[in-house]
């Protein structure tokens, strides 16, 4: 991240008056920026062109997680850079990384019994419950909650609990136990996806036909139509009817 | 929270709400399609785009900003590099770690290649990530790839080269197959059958999805496979150049360390590009709803080889794109959200298209409503339209909303708008680059040895593409790609030669079509910053070569 240091109130070329602005520390450094912005539009706005720390800008990606604190508190609290509104005396630092365990294996090989989770990652056996990590996520997930299913190892509820997790890993910043979660929700839904719920039989007739060729004289045919009977088959509703409802 | 004058409007459109539950609305016409398109989509603004000056595609207009990065001077002096020093010696680089790039490096890997993926941020930071519908795939008893075929084509306006059609829709199948496997949590019935929707210009319900994550499950999935199977992986690295052997193939690519800016080169016998479109680029002034480094660096770098693009005078502007509150403006609202049945209102009350149409063709009739004053004004003097999403709630039952669209009723919900009860505005936002390297069926370009795969590529799609083809496109031809460059590799025994003559004759073009000097590319990543702070710094490092030099 390459930064600059802000410009004084008065030289705004922006149409922002002084009225609206509030002051913001970046690791420490004060700001004044117009009210309003997100976090990380108020970094650029200060001057800062983001390579870490930025990533979809509409979150999904995880890049962005920010711990704050604003004057007066004692307490730590999050956002996404990206989502998250400034507030007035709010200091600021990003974690765009944090070094994190990650188990390596073979999705095909994979048990799906309840030890699979803890054979992987032994360290969540060490949760004390002290729920840090839930109060940090900036997705409002229980990862605890799933954490504790991961150690009765119900993989179903892990999957179930961590799908809306964007990896952004401040969870594994913030456990005394040094769990990395998001790694082992990760494995679960795998486990979930590869190995618990039933594969799609219509997939298998579906490819089964296309392996013996059904498929293809049909598909043949069209490649070699030229637009104007393409788009006469494409807008007669006996041949291309819309599924209903 | 909205504001009084925004709740009226709201008003206007409850009231209408239980006769709309009720009323079906035609789809258009071939002709009154034309003629909305001609009227309203920005496409067709004339001077929105110029006619390329150099390169493969000179004569043939394209957008003015993607002009500005194609007709621009290398970012570093091409003299200034010592391609002796080789840093990495593979098989098949792949550049670019999005969902194309991931496929294409497991698939080349396994097919026995040394394979190196560079990524210019983390592996994962993509567009993928942030595709939220679902991916389409002929794959249920109504449905054939036939079906599907005729879909892709008539929403493309049946320009899409047949080759590409074909081999997207054969492949689709067998994708889903893949990510089954791979353990991609797709929504599913109890006993294993998919649970499919709509998308818009679809004839069967064939929208596989993973709640509104679906992009993001896969990404995570694919990512964590490259771990697991040890693929190499440089991140934070951009491709600032390719290599050829002077004789117009592609044999290897110069990088540029983003944090330490320094330079480096990796020698390959095959290189895939799988850097995503140009979405950064706001075209005519539109927010995006694309990742930061969607600035449409492959383009640059496979133009400046010799390969030829298609369909570049085309950008996809999703209709419904977040137009209040101003924090989000531009951010995606899901094609699944009118999927699962919310509809489209104007400022009185009244719907005005069929909310499945196609993109450009839903998205023109969007821009109409507004343009014509039948669109709600925002406090920042913004229009949009409503997407009644409480009607889903009506139509699913309660709980339908949060359930199926998570990731969306969380965006909205951080600024005290609850979709379940709320409607959400929404106009176009830029979102797709429905052309880009002409590709084969095996992702080759034009130009030997280089490969294209996704948004980078052109051609499957035509002149629009559909919702869920993209998920799809970077998968099938992602493995495409991966497989035959790890062929072509294997069969070339020469160890490549390193040049950038290709550059200098570029340059030469330049020189002669008198394109300014301080007009540079690739863009790397765009910069929001006030335009009085920048210019001082440079991804590129103190090198004085990349110091904008005066015209």
């Amino acid at each position: 991240m390459t930064n600059q240091p802000a410009k004084p109130k008065d030289q705004n070329q922006n149409s922002f008056d002084s009225s609206s602005l509030v002051t913001i520390y970046v690791m420490g450094k004060a700001y004044q920026v117009p009210k309003n912005l997100t976090i990380m539009k108020a970094m650029e706005y200060a001057g800062y062109q983001f390579i870490r720390g930025c990533g979809c800008r509409g979150g999904f990606c995880g890049a962005c997680g920010t711990v704050y604190r604003t004057k007066d508190s004692y307490k730590i609290k999050v956002g996404l850079a990206c989502q998250t509104v400034i507030e007035n005396d709010m200091y600021l630092t990003q974690i765009p990384f944090f070094p994190a365990n990650k188990a390596t294996y073979d999705v095909a090989k994979l048990e799906p019994t309840t030890q699979t989770l803890v054979r992987h990652y032994p360290e969540i056996m060490r949760c004390i419950s002290c729920n840090s990590c839930t109060k940090i996520c900036p997705q409002e997930i229980d990862v605890m909650g799933y954490v504790n299913a991961a150690i009765r190892g119900d993989c179903e509820r892990v999957a179930d609990l961590s799908f809306d997790c964007i990896m952004c890993g401040l969870c594994a910043s913030r456990c005394p136990a040094e769990i990395v979660q998001y790694n082992v929700a990760l494995l679960a839904r795998r486990i979930v996806g590869a190995k618990i719920r039933p594969r799609a039989p219509h997939l298998r007739d579906r490819l089964r036909e296309l392996e013996t060729g059904e498929c293809l004289p049909a598909v043949e045919e069209l490649t070699r139509l030229g637009e104007q009977e393409l788009s006469e088959r494409y807008y007669d509703k006996k041949v291309r009817d819309i599924e209903p409802e | 929270m909205y504001p009084d004058s925004m709740r009226e409007s709201i008003r206007r459109m409850e009231a209408t709400r239980e006769a709309r539950m009720k009323q079906t609305f035609p789809m258009r016409t071939a002709e009154e399609k034309k003629e909305l398109l001609r009227r309203f989509h920005p496409d067709y603004i004339e001077e929105s785009m110029r006619k390329l000056a150099v390169g493969p595609n000179q004569g043939e207009r394209t957008p003015n900003e993607l002009a500005d990065v194609l007709e621009a001077w290398p970012v570093f002096d091409e003299t200034s590099i010592d391609l002796s020093q080789v840093e990495q010696d593979v098989d098949v680089l792949i550049i670019g770690g999005g969902g194309a790039g991931a496929a294409a490096a497991l698939t080349a890997q396994a097919a026995g290649a040394r394979v190196l993926l560079v990524t210019k941020l983390r592996t994962g930071d993509a567009n993928t990530m942030m595709a939220q519908g679902g991916i389409q795939a002929a794959d249920k008893p109504n449905d054939s790839p036939a079906r599907h075929y005729l879909d892709v084509l008539g929403g493309g306006h049946f320009k899409n080269i047949p080759s590409l059609a074909r081999a997207l829709v054969l492949d689709a199948p067998g994708v889903i197959a893949w990510l089954e496997e791979l353990g991609v949590m797709f929504d599913k019935q109890k006993d294993g059958t998919m649970i499919t929707i709509h998308g818009g210009g679809t004839s069967r319900k064939r929208m596989h999805a993973c709640r509104d994550y679906t992009g993001a499950e896969i990404m995570r999935v694919l990512r964590d496979e490259l771990v697991n199977r040890n693929v190499s992986r440089v991140e934070f690295a951009a491709a600032v150049e390719l290599l050829t052997d002077g004789r117009g193939t592609v044999t290897g690519a110069v990088f540029v360390n983003l944090e330490t800016g320094q330079k480096w080169i990796a020698r390959a016998k095959t290189v895939i590009l799988a850097t995503g479109g140009c979405g950064r680029l706001h075209i005519q002034g539109f927010p995006c709803t694309n990742h930061y480094g969607a600035t449409a660096d492959g383009l640059v770098l496979a133009y400046r080889a010799g390969a030829k693009l298609i369909f570049m005078d085309t950008i996809q502007y999703h209709p419904t794109g977040v137009a209040y509150p101003e924090q989000i403006v531009g951010l995606l609202i899901t094609e699944k959200v009118r999927g699962l049945g919310a509809q489209l209102v104007n400022d009185q009350g009244n719907r005005f298209i069929y909310e499945l149409e196609s993109r450009d063709i839903t998205a023109s009739a969007i821009i109409r409503e507004c343009r014509e004053g039948r669109g709600v004004r925002t406090p920042t003097g913004v229009f949009g339209v409503w997407l009644d999403s409480p009607l889903i709630e009506m139509l699913k039952g309660e709980g339908a909303v949060k359930a199926s669209l998570p990731a969306m009723y969380h965006q909205f919900a951080r600024y005290g708008i609850f979709m379940d009860r709320e409607p959400v505005l929404t106009y176009p936002t830029q979102h797709y680059q429905n052309g880009g390297i002409l590709i084969d069926e095996d992702g080759l370009s034009g130009v030997g040895n280089l490969y294209a795969a996704g948004e980078v590529s052109g051609g499957i799609h035509g002149r629009n593409r559909l919702m869920g083809n993209s998920l799809l496109d970077i998968l099938v031809f992602g493995r495409r790609a991966g497989k035959a460059a790890a062929e072509a590799a294997k069969a070339t025994k020469a160890v490549p030669e390193l040049s950038l003559k290709h550059v200098a004759a570029f340059k030469r073009e330049l020189a002669a079509a008198k394109v300014p000097r301080s007009r540079k590319s690739p863009m790397i990543l765009p910069d929001y910053r006030q335009p009085a702070m920048r210019g001082r710094y440079s991804f590129l490092g103190p090198d004085p070569e990349c110091v904008l030099p005066a015209d």
